[in-house]
């Protein structure tokens, strides 16, 4: 199921790329391992600071590059409990519906707020509250199929149900 | 109204009379292409307790990313897919001696026009040379694929490039497509199928076309295509594993937007670290020393690829501070330029030439760049550390920049060499 989405903000820009969420010299590690290098060359204190909850708030385009389910997946390991963006690149947002790490498309979200805001995300309610700030934004509402392999916590979870159905 | 390929391949994959872009589909899939990526994919499938594949025959599997294995890790995770590809009955195993996957499967007779393909790598998208809908996706929902054989898709609207003209003398596809890369952004065709067509693109080789398609990826695209032409289906004469037809876009589809792009004029480009949009012509780039020059992976290191880097250096020695790759995209490539002599030229050239597979282009494997070091690639990305160190700097390039700026030792014009 989908965890807590209510931490503190980590603002990125335009266009990041899964290369810097999981770089190819680490992506054969165990995912322990792994996480522990998400985001290193660009927020090297990222993986040792982001707590359960908290929010990845960025721009246009976000996880742009390679098809790696990693950087998603270190996200989440790490207690990422939702990606907030103006827009995802494809795969990513696919990849991160995938393992229930809710993408959330949000017009106005690079402008939400900044590093260290105590922000929260409604799914059912659609909405994304800045607390620090008061901000609201709303987004809308995902489409069936990524709501059902959201609700499942992913696609692993949603075979092991359709196995034992 | 009439229809684009996207909405063609996807509507006679969802067993629809027709589809409207924004609409969602569940989609037979016709092929399933997968890396060392099948060892993560398995991983999901038998924690979930699947352990048959709908169709063990549409699906393939190349070994590319980290072969041979430079770890024991890797070494082990080769040994779990190889069991793993036996335990599935997975028909199409290609292991030690085949290249980068999306080139094995295009010379294998894997890709047909009109397919719609899913891989578990982002340059999947490179099929539509050859007119099929192909798109990148991630482990997870590949064992999905490996289990149903279908997936949702949304259907794209469509943009189309209409490239005309001729394109000079060592300016190639590679320049083409990095020049709309630098115009038109990285976030051009995000969720967006494209197709090229005009007078430059009948003209391009299958191989260049591959190049074309492959980079699409980098403007955001989820599928791309090519026009199938008789060039097509010459290259598939001989390969082609299955019947195919041919799906073209009706003349009356329509479209999110027309881009009309003229080359004759075209100077080979640049693309300058952190992202592939970030491109300047080679007469601007100034002076860039190089300690690394790689000439590989599936965008670039085709036959007629390593050709022209072979004419450009011909008789001329790489220059003494630069180490120069050349990884050949496939075992087939890599035969056909040692009858060529090619591989002999290189050599002699002083380039060092390694294994067919994916190289250092992802940062994995043979080849990474130290801190402070600076690379011209080839290859499709140069994002921050992509290549090695997050200090490295990595400049992507054609064939023909790749190979002058080898032999200069900084960034160089291929034309006046």
């Amino acid at each position: 199921m989908i965890s807590k989405i209510k931490g503190r903000v980590w603002k990125f820009g335009d266009n990041v790329d899964t290369d810097v969420m999981t770089s190819g010299k680490y992506i054969n590690l165990p995912m322990d391992e792994l996480k522990r290098h998400a985001f290193e060359e660009v927020r090297p204190e990222f993986a040792q600071k982001a707590s359960p909850g908290d929010m990845i708030v960025a721009g246009r385009n976000f996880g742009c590059g390679s098809s790696r389910e990693t950087a998603p997946a270190a996200l989440k390991a790490l207690g990422i409990g939702a990606v907030v963006a103006e827009s995802f690149a494809r795969i990513f947002y696919r990849n991160s519906i995938a393992i229930g790490l809710p993408a959330i498309v949000c017009p106005g979200a690079a402008s939400l707020g900044n590093d260290g805001d105590e922000a929260e995300a409604s799914l059912a309610d659609r909405k994304v509250i800045n607390h620090t700030t008061g901000k609201v934004l709303d987004f809308q509402a995902f489409p069936d199929e990524m709501l059902r392999v959201l609700e499942c916590g992913g696609i692993e979870p949603l075979l092991k149900q359709m196995k034992n159905t | 109204m009439g229809a684009t390929a996207a909405q063609k391949i996807l509507a006679r994959a969802s067993g629809k009379e027709a589809v409207r872009p924004g609409e969602y589909v569940i989609a037979d899939i016709d092929l399933a292409m997968v890396h060392d990526s099948m060892g993560p994919v398995c991983e999901v499938l038998f924690r979930a307790g699947v352990d048959k594949a709908w169709d063990p025959d549409r699906i393939v599997c190349v070994l590319d990313h980290w072969n041979p294995p430079p770890t024991v890790r890797d070494a082990e995770t080769y040994n779990f897919i190889r069991s793993a590809v036996k335990k599935l009955g997975i028909k199409h195993f290609y292991g030690q001696n085949a290249g980068v996957c999306h080139q094995v499967l295009i010379e294998k007779g894997h890709i047909l026009p009109g397919m719609l393909v899913v891989g578990a790598d982002s340059h999947t998208i490179s099929y539509g040379a050859l007119g099929a809908a192909a798109s990148g996706i991630g482990h997870s929902e590949m064992a999905y694929v490996f289990t149903t054989g279908k997936l949702w898709f949304k259907v794209p609207e469509t943009i189309k490039f209409i490239i005309e003209g001729s394109l000079p003398p060592r300016v190639s596809s590679k320049d083409v497509i990095l020049s709309l890369a630098g115009k038109y952004s990285v976030e051009a065709a995000q969720y967006k199928a494209v197709e090229f067509a005009g007078t430059a693109c009948n003209d391009l080789s299958i191989a260049s076309r591959i190049t074309m398609c492959n980079m699409a990826a980098e403007i955001g695209a989820k599928f791309a295509f090519f026009e199938t032409d008789k060039k097509t289906t010459d290259y598939l004469m001989e390969r082609a594993q299955r019947h195919f037809g041919v799906v073209a876009a009706d003349s009356d589809a329509s479209y999110e937007a027309v881009y009309h792009e003229e080359v004759s004029t075209l100077e080979p480009q640049v693309a300058f670290p952190f992202s592939v949009d970030n491109v300047k012509p080679v007469s601007k780039v100034g002076d860039i020393k190089i300690h690394q020059a790689v000439l590989g992976s599936c965008t670039n290191a085709r036959l007629e690829d390593l050709r022209m880097a072979a004419g450009v250096m011909a008789g001329r020695k790489v220059h003494p501070d630069v180490r120069m790759l050349v990884i050949p995209a496939s075992w087939e490539v890599y035969r056909d330029a040692v009858r060529e002599g090619i591989v002999m030229r290189l050599s002699e050239s002083g380039a060092i030439i390694c294994n067919a597979g994916c190289g250092p282009c992802m940062g994995g494997h043979m080849g990474l760049l130290a801190s402070g070091e600076v690379c011209i690639a080839t290859t499709n990305r140069n994002f921050k550390g992509r290549m090695g160190s997050p200090e490295s700097e990595l400049y992507l390039a054609s064939p023909a920049t790749v190979a002058a700026s080898a032999i200069t030792g900084k960034i160089t014009d291929p034309r006046g060499l």
